[in-house]
């Protein structure tokens, strides 16, 4: 199986889905000619055509628009967002158009579009080129919504998404686009030798709303997406307490089964995001947790997030949250 | 019947040219001279050859013609040619203080430097100033100290957005200069309110603000010429058409190929301007701050030069348009255009231009020594990361206060 980035295997995705079905198709701003500012969509338009994947004007709301049109019209669009952060001009189509087309029309029209779009800090991206903004898009009914981690579950989860009958926002890690990232700024690793790194070249599904078990252990279940599924792994790692790592994937609708299944095993908890901490996903989980495992909780559950501010640009490590954050809750959640 | 574009595939436009093809341009039918300078009370209608035209004032003799030339000072010229020159400096030395690690990102305004130089100098220096991250040289017209530029866009101690922004989203209130956004577009429709608030209080305060042809495409470019038309707001409306929007040919944000056009339907006296040539510039912001002050709202300009570098630190152009295109630009270099015509003029020499190099070579690596001192990105020292926290809200509530005892707490251990 060839090693892949997650700029790579989600490349083999949308090419993969482009070969298999034409009724697939790609645009967004810099993705045709240029192959996206990431290289996402690099050497599609040359082998699948211009009328396939383009570029369109700097609009989000009228790429957004125009793919919800695509859409109800029996045709597949994946759509690029250049950076979570601007998502905001396309919200009302999506929250208010794509969401509830289905619903609204008695389940005449639907819309099977995929938003791809790179989200996270780490990057020194400042204000407008960090936020992770999963939660506002998981308070919306009619909207499925996934988070990848590695090259692996980015492909797996995309060609899923893109197979998917409804509106799915698929969010990419940028800071984890090149390399896992362990929560070192200073220490900055590739893809290359990672076990989800191996990305079969063909067509393969992870389906949409199952976890991944990341590491296994008994004393504590950690929750994760995103880039900060890497940071708690390093976190388990140094906290030297055995703990299971869950991959959320898909946030909604989200793997309940698996996560209740891990706290009935350790009595703990601890839910790591680095979007900000009020109303964030984690505060839904955890409202489910105790609805579900408040007998088998032994301690409170941790929560590790974002501050609830705006991402900042030169002291992004102290907004972060880091694995010395991370493994400070897992310790707390084994104090007697 | 095959289909409704008759069998053929979706139709998607190309760029004029791309790496490997011939670089080249038509040449501009446009000379000075060839448009009048209408009245300042004209109607929206009575504009159409101005925004299907183009208004240059400096010809190829480099002499300076027609209605539209501003009858600078020489003095006032020669403010402009040092304004930009400072600019081009500056903007080096910022890529390769960037190229050395010292600066996350950066972006130059090379080729277009006349734009807000020119545009600024031509307004009064209560008027408001809402730009995008390629009108920086606006600060310069407006006095801003240097060092203080390179401490932003180093994020270091003295950044006076406190680290929080990445480079060159200056804010600088001082000079008017309203805080530069990443969402492009915004501003756009902003300045809008910003130019009615001041009708409101009655004071003589003229609102200008630019958006580039790329971000045209938002729905903010539209809200700001509805809003600006309905209530005559006293705001003057640029797109900057640099031909590119990062990869993106312009052709993608105009069918026509023509921005300024779009005005007169909305009942926008519409210019289009060459934005290479600073007299011509002057003069059309002029005309279009005496409408604004005389009450008769807003003038939209189309600001036609060309990106002639890099968008940012991170993009290479190279792979997306012939390396060397720039230099094929009919509106030449803006800095050339006006060192030429004071030359003409028998204002200037190359002994005085090199010497007024060497004098801004000295001002940039002086301020640029001094700003370091305040920290650079490899080494610090930083702004206090207390910045985090400060100012999300006029008071922060009782969870910020918690959160930011936490992150103390992390930071000091
Ligand atoms: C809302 C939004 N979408 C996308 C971007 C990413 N982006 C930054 S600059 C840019 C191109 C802007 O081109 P243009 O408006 O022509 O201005 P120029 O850079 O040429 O001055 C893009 C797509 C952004 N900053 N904001
Ligand atoms: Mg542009």
């Amino acid at each position: 199986m060839p090693n892949m980035n997650i700029v790579e295997s989600v490349n083999s995705a949308l090419d993969t889905m482009l070969s298999r079905d034409n009724d697939v198709i790609i645009f967004g701003e810099d993705v045709g000619y240029f192959g996206g500012v990431f290289r996402t969509s690099d050497g599609l338009q040359d082998k699948h055509g211009k009328h396939r994947v383009f570029d369109s004007p700097l609009s989000e709301g009228g790429i957004a628009a125009t793919a919800f049109g695509m859409g109800i019209n029996g045709l597949r669009p994946v759509v690029e967002i250049q950076f979570a952060d601007y998502i905001f001009p396309a919200y009302d189509q999506i929250v208010n158009e794509m969401a509830k087309i289905r619903h609204r029309s008695g389940g005449e029209f639907w819309c099977p579009v995929t938003i791809r779009t790179p989200a996270g800090g780490g990057i020194r991206g400042g204000h407008h080129h960090s936020q992770s903004p999963e939660a506002q898009f998981t308070h919306t009914p009619g909207l499925k919504v996934v988070y990848c981690s590695t090259p692996y579950n980015a492909k797996g989860l995309l060609i899923s998404a893109i197979e998917d009958n409804d509106p799915v926002i698929f969010f990419e890690p940028k800071r984890c686009y090149r390399g896992p990232f362990y929560g070192d700024p200073h220490n900055v690793p590739t893809w290359s030798g990672h076990p989800e790194a191996e990305v079969p070249d063909s067509h393969f599904k992870i389906p949409l709303g199952e976890a991944r078990l990341a590491m296994e252990g008994d004393q504590c279940t950690v929750i994760s997406w995103g880039a900060m599924v890497h940071v708690c792994e390093q976190a388990i790692k140094n906290s030297g307490i055995s703990c299971d790592l869950i991959d959320l994937q898909t946030l909604v609708p989200w793997d309940r089964e698996a996560v209740v299944k891990s706290i009935e095993k350790t009595g703990k908890c601890v839910i790591v995001h680095e979007a900000p901490k009020t109303s964030g996903f984690g505060a839904e989980m955890i409202a489910s947790i105790q609805e579900r495992c408040f007998w088998s909780l032994e301690s409170p559950i941790e929560r590790v997030t974002g501050w609830d501010t705006p991402f900042p640009h030169t002291t992004e490590w102290d907004y972060m949250p880091g694995p010395d954050r991370v493994a400070a809750a897992i310790a707390k959640t084994q104090e007697e | 019947m095959s289909g409704g574009s008759g069998g053929k595939p979706m139709h998607v436009p190309d760029a004029p040219h791309r790496p490997g093809d011939e670089a080249g341009f038509t040449e501009w039918p446009w000379s000075p001279g060839d448009l009048g300078r209408p009245g300042t009370d004209c109607q929206a209608s009575e504009t159409l050859d101005l925004a299907e035209g183009l208004v240059r004032v400096l010809g190829d003799d480099n002499k300076s013609s027609g209605e539209w030339d501003p009858k600078l000072t020489s003095e006032e010229m020669l403010m402009g040619l040092e304004h930009m020159m400072r600019l081009r400096i500056f903007d080096d030395r910022m890529m390769k203080m960037q190229r050395t690690g010292k600066l996350s990102f950066y972006m130059r305004s090379l080729g277009e430097e006349a734009v807000a130089i020119a545009q600024t100098m031509a307004l009064e220096e209560q008027d408001w100033l809402f730009p995008t991250y390629r009108q920086p040289g606006a600060q310069f017209v407006r006095g801003r100290d240097m060092v203080s530029m390179i401490c932003h866009c180093i994020g270091n101690e003295m950044d006076n957005v406190k680290g929080r922004q990445m480079p060159v989203h200056y804010t600088y209130r001082e000079g008017r200069f309203i805080s530069v956004s990443s969402p492009v577009g915004t501003q756009f429709s902003q300045a809008v309110g910003v130019a009615l608030a001041s009708d409101y209080k009655n004071l003589d305060e003229v609102t200008i603000t630019w958006i580039g042809d790329g971000a045209s495409a938002e729905g903010d470019y539209h809200y700001a010429l509805n809003f600006a038309s309905i209530f005559q707001a006293p705001v003057i409306l640029n797109v900057v058409n640099n031909q590119w929007a990062i990869s993106t040919h312009q052709n993608f944000a105009s069918k026509n190929g023509n921005f300024a056009v779009r005005g007169i339907p909305y009942g926008i006296p519409s210019i289009r301007v060459d934005g290479n040539d600073f007299l011509a510039l002057y003069s059309v912001t002029s005309w279009a701050r005496e409408r604004a002050s005389q009450g008769l709202g807003p003038t939209h300009i189309e600001v036609l030069t060309y990106r002639a570098g890099a968008h940012s630190s991170s993009d290479d152009p190279s792979r997306y348009r012939p390396s060397d295109v720039h230099s094929y630009w009919p509106g030449g270099d803006p800095i050339e255009r006006l060192r030429d015509h004071l030359k003409e003029i028998g204002k200037w020499s190359d002994e005085l231009q090199k010497e007024l190099s060497e004098r801004i070579d000295s001002e940039v690596m002086a301020a640029y020594k001094e700003a370091v001192k305040f920290g650079d990105l490899a080494n610090g020292p930083y702004p206090s990361s207390d910045a985090i926290f400060t100012e999300v809200y006029e008071e922060p509530p009782w969870h910020l206060m918690e959160q930011w005892e936490e992150m103390k707490k992390w930071r000091d251990e």
